[in-house]
């Protein structure tokens, strides 16, 4: 089934720039792709589209075979906080919150009662291994530390389909290396569906999809026929 | 999420700006300690005030000559005029005129001092009854006696006195039978009250009481009185012997337009509910005061949360991207807002009662007022309501403009 459904997607910001012109694709659930594009080519813009972060001006998209004008602003809450699960580039995590905090966010804002939230956080928080510093305010951690925690925070909630923006545009290749690895085995041992955003092709090859935006528009949309494994890579 | 959620994260975010939080509440700080001493003041001036009106008991009535004073320029008149004179006396004592009156005391008040033997006093000396004295404040002599009818009558040279005057001129020996000068002329001490302190504005301790007639024909050389004290039966019948009194100098005085009276009747009632009347018009003025400051506090606190909101516009957007609704937002800001309010008003309320009590103790202490302090507990609950409501009102705009902020835009703010 697909999860997402995008067909001619525009969007113009109220300045006027005109950052998509029509796009369209399709991706599965269980489908780990990537969205690449040199900056500015309109990737970001897509993501909070696909994301429900923005809406488009024209064209349609289906998350789950609904478009986003069929919710109400709590019901997009509420998908954003369930179906969804966000890791952002530059991690925005909050900073004087302990990791375990940081994590327990989502849990915060959906139903989940207040003493199951540290259990399912702090599995969350071993699942990228950091239950060494779960205490930690976050500020006190490394780069690729906090992505790790950002990953926690998104996965947490258990979602349908994880969003990484740039997720190793801020770390250094060893730490970004770390990161794409536990971002392909949710994919692989989870089964979450993942949506990578990136601009360096060695990140995107680790998807199995790679869909290439250029200056709003969809230049080519093609299986990755080499795929890049962290895991192996380590290995090397 | 919960209310309790909330809860927590405006702790939590108050903790991280805790100097802004603190200098942020100052303005609520200032205007509920405003209010709690304000009204701790109020009630324990009006508390001792009552209680000094309360010591001449509910059933005095008291007639003074001249207009009713309207304001301070009309004092004149009343002291100086000389309405009320002896012919009144007659007239008031015939049952068939005012029937529930007890008792009539005239008062003359002397200025001067006294003296005994080189030793000089400035008391409160006043012509009157000393029976009547005693009988309607309740204090009585612990040396010597009272003065009598008969001394009123023979216009004696004696004169009971309290037991400051005492002490201030006598030192410890007993002071009956030795004779003291009140302007050149010698009165013989025939008892010393007991120790009473402040009452009904006068303070018994500091007063030296001669017979009236004795006062008006040696001391003052005058023919009327400064005012005449009257008892009724009881309080109930207090407003009708008020208007029987009014009927009968009238009468006495030829007067027929109540306009033209040439004198005045005070009920207690009268004079508690004058009190409270400028008390509470005191207090209403001093609250719209306070109000302005409770306001411009609360206006601070929205420009603090406005700054805020701007501040953590990337925060509200992870908020949003992580499943916040508007609403969680709003409560999350509106919280904040609440909480440092109702902290403010908290300090507030331990503050003014601080500086209340610091203000009633100075008040007994130096003063040598009878001042009780009082915690208000109504202010306590006005100023955590106040400041609670404060905090809704103008924390409201910023948390709305908080949970409006789009989630993307919040995002992208560097």
């Amino acid at each position: 089934m697909n999860l997402i459904k995008a067909r001619n997607i525009e969007k113009i910001y109220s300045d006027g720039t005109h950052a998509l012109h029509g796009v369209s694709f399709d991706i599965k659930e269980g489908e780990f792709a990537a969205i690449m594009g040199p900056s500015g080519s309109g990737k970001s813009t897509l993501l909070h589209i696909i994301g429900f972060l923005d809406t488009q001006s024209a064209g349609e998209y289906y998350f789950n075979g609904k478009s986003f004008l069929d919710y109400t602003p709590d019901e997009v809450a509420h998908i954003r906080n369930q179906e969804m699960g966000f890791v952002f580039q530059m991690f925005n995590l909050l900073p004087r919150a302990t990791v375990l905090e940081n994590v327990t966010l989502p849990l915060v804002y959906s139903s989940v009662k207040g003493h199951l939230r540290e259990t399912l956080a702090r599995k969350a928080i071993e699942s990228v291994g950091l239950s060494h510093r779960a205490e930690y305010e976050a500020f006190k951690l490394s780069g690729g530390e906090r992505q790790r925690v950002a990953i926690a925070r998104a996965l947490v909630n258990k979602p349908q389909i994880i969003f990484a923006d740039e997720p190793t545009g801020n770390l250094d290749t060893k730490s970004g290396k770390a990161v794409m690895e536990i971002i392909e085995r949710l994919n692989e041992e989870d089964g979450h569906t993942i949506v990578l955003i990136t601009h360096e092709t060695h990140t995107a090859e680790h998807a199995q999809r790679i869909i290439k935006i250029l200056d709003g528009k969809v230049e080519s949309d093609e299986v990755v026929g080499n795929r890049y494994h962290a895991r192996e890579h380590f290995k090397k | 999420m919960t209310i309790i959620d909330s809860f927590k994260m405006a702790i939590d975010s108050l903790g991280i700006n805790r100097t802004r939080s603190a200098l942020t509440i100052l303005g609520i700080v200032i205007g509920i300690t405003a209010i709690m001493m304000m009204m701790s003041i109020g009630k324990g001036a009006e508390n001792l005030i009552l209680n000094e009106i309360g010591g001449l008991g509910a059933e005095t009535i008291i007639i003074r000559p001249g207009k009713e004073p309207t304001g301070p320029s009309d004092l004149g008149n009343t002291l100086f005029s000389d309405s009320l004179k002896k012919r009144d006396l007659e007239f008031l004592k015939r049952k068939e005129n005012v029937p529930e009156l007890v008792d009539v005391m005239p008062a003359i008040i002397v200025p001067g001092s006294v003296s005994f033997e080189g030793e000089t006093f400035s008391p409160d000396i006043f012509g009157g009854s000393a029976e009547f004295f005693s009988q309607a404040f309740g204090v009585f002599p612990e040396e010597g006696v009272l003065f009598d009818e008969s001394d009123i009558k023979g216009r004696a040279s004696v004169a009971v006195i309290g037991s400051k005057v005492r002490t201030e001129l006598f030192g410890n020996d007993s002071a009956t039978g030795k004779y003291i000068r009140i302007k050149d002329k010698k009165f013989r001490v025939v008892g010393v009250l007991g120790e009473r302190g402040q009452t009904s504005f006068v303070n018994f301790d500091r007063v030296v009481i001669v017979p009236y007639t004795t006062a008006q024909t040696y001391l003052l050389g005058v023919d009327y009185f400064h005012e005449i004290i009257t008892k009724a039966t009881s309080p109930d019948v207090v407003d009708r012997t008020a208007r029987d009194i009014e009927a009968t100098l009238r009468e006495a005085h030829n007067i027929t337009d109540p306009e033209k009276d040439d004198f005045f009747v005070v009920t207690q009632q009268g004079v508690v509910e004058q009190i409270q009347t400028i008390l509470g018009a005191l207090t209403a003025f001093l609250s719209s005061v306070v109000a302005i400051a409770l306001v411009v506090g609360g206006i601070g606190i929205m420009n603090i949360m406005l700054v805020s909101v701007t501040e953590r516009t990337r925060e509200i957007g992870l908020r949003k991207a992580l499943g916040a609704t508007e609403k969680d937002i709003l409560m999350q800001f509106l919280f904040e807002a609440i909480l440092l309010t109702a902290a403010g008003g908290l300090v507030g309320i331990i503050l003014g009662a601080l500086f209340s009590f610091g203000a009633a103790f100075a008040l007994k202490q130096f003063g040598g007022l009878a001042w009780q302090f009082v915690f208000p507990v109504s202010a306590m609950l006005l100023g955590l309501g106040v400041s609670a409501l404060v905090g809704v009102v103008f924390g409201l705009y910023p948390a709305r403009k908080a949970a409006q902020k789009s989630p993307i835009e919040a995002l992208r703010y560097e």
